[in-house]
């Protein structure tokens, strides 16, 4: 429904703005060549998504996934101290991080839910699940595919040196976010 | 150096399969299958979101965000250019992509303003659509701080990679 009103909001600023500015017939050939380059871009993603996917897939396979949740144990026994009493809740919380790590969203998605619905108390959001929520929100990825793909396709040479900066810039959201759950938690309690 | 990650990366991941006696390529086969079947599902919105961005930008509405984000942007030295990329990407990550290919392509791939662009787009997430999944289908009423703290963590995210690209190139 959000969308909804967000599309038919940006469309009617448009018409609004290209009646101010006088770029009507600007305006109507964009509608065409917008469709067009949805449809671009798509394809221009579609080699990079379904090798990442079936990488992803291999990685969880070939047990890299449990070879990432040890070594991530100790950090997520620090942040989730839940996982210390219930087992499978740990294994869901490794398996949603990893997964988010390695690209696979869709297959985050659902141990992510379970393990929310093990952490919540009730209607109420536990702090737990609020740091759970914020990591999954702040997106550590090891392959950002689908962005390396689209400057591939804007005849970027080495798509893949943003890396290093996408790394750093993931790493200080998530740590800064789940700071400020951690400092929020103490004043807004349950 | 970062030249050699990606191959390196494909590399042991094969290697890896294999010592566990996995049929890597037919796994291989079944998750790139897995990705046209979310290529195919993210397609439509990609059109009816670029229709939109396109009519957008034709109509001039883009340069005047820009402008009226200007000096808040430039405060935290964030490119107001990408003031469209930050506003529209909590809420729809095939929005976001559209307007950030958009970025790209105006400005060039290896422009300062396209290639933070492609640091946010690669390093945050859609944060509502997140937070509506989890917490929807948790059955949470009460959400607490998660709302501010994750959009901190966006915030964080913008201002970062505008940092890390003026740093590193």
């Amino acid at each position: 429904m959000v969308m909804s009103w967000i599309w038919a909001g940006i469309v009617l600023v448009s018409i609004l703005c290209s009646f101010l500015t006088g770029s009507g017939a600007k305006l109507a050939a964009a509608t065409v060549e917008g469709a067009q380059g949805g449809v671009t871009l798509a394809v221009s993603m579609a080699g990079a998504i379904c090798l990442w996917t079936g990488v992803g897939k291999l990685m969880e396979r070939a047990g890299l996934t449990q070879a990432l949740a040890r070594l991530l144990s100790p950090l997520i026994g620090r942040l989730f101290p839940g996982t210390k009493r219930d087992g499978a809740l740990a294994q869901d919380l490794s398996a949603n991080i990893c997964a988010n790590f390695l690209g696979l969203g869709n297959a985050a998605t659902p141990m992510g839910i379970s393990a929310a619905k093990r952490m919540k108390r009730g209607d109420t959001a536990t702090d737990e699940l609020c740091r759970l929520i914020v990591l999954n929100t702040a997106s550590i990825q090891l392959i950002p595919a689908n962005v390396a793909a689209v400057r591939t396709n804007l005849g970027c040479g080495t798509p893949f040196d943003i890396l290093p900066a996408v790394w750093i810039t993931s790493l200080c959201s998530a740590g800064l976010g789940v700071t400020a759950a951690w400092l929020l938690g103490k004043v807004w309690k349950e | 150096m970062t030249d050699y990650i990606v191959p390196l990366i494909l590399f042991f991941t094969a290697a890896a399969a294999l010592r566990k006696r996995e049929n890597a390529y037919d796994i291989l086969l079944q998750g790139a299958g897995d990705g046209l079947k979310l290529l195919v599902s993210i397609l439509p919105a990609l059109v009816l979101l670029l229709t939109a961005v396109y009519m957008l930008r034709a109509s001039g509405a883009v340069e005047l965000l820009s402008r009226m984000a200007a000096p808040l942007f430039s405060f935290f030295g964030i490119p107001p250019e990408t003031a469209m990329l930050v506003l529209i990407r909590p809420i729809s990550g095939s929005a976001a992509l559209a307007v950030g290919a958009e970025l790209m392509a105006e400005y060039g791939v290896d422009s300062l303003i396209g290639r933070t662009a492609a640091v946010m787009l690669g390093s945050t997430e859609t944060t509502f659509y997140t937070i509506s999944v989890y917490f929807g289908a948790a059955g949470i009423q009460k959400t607490r701080y998660t709302i501010p703290a994750a959009l901190f963590a966006d915030f964080v995210g913008f201002f970062m990679a505008s940092c890390t690209v003026r740093w590193l190139f």
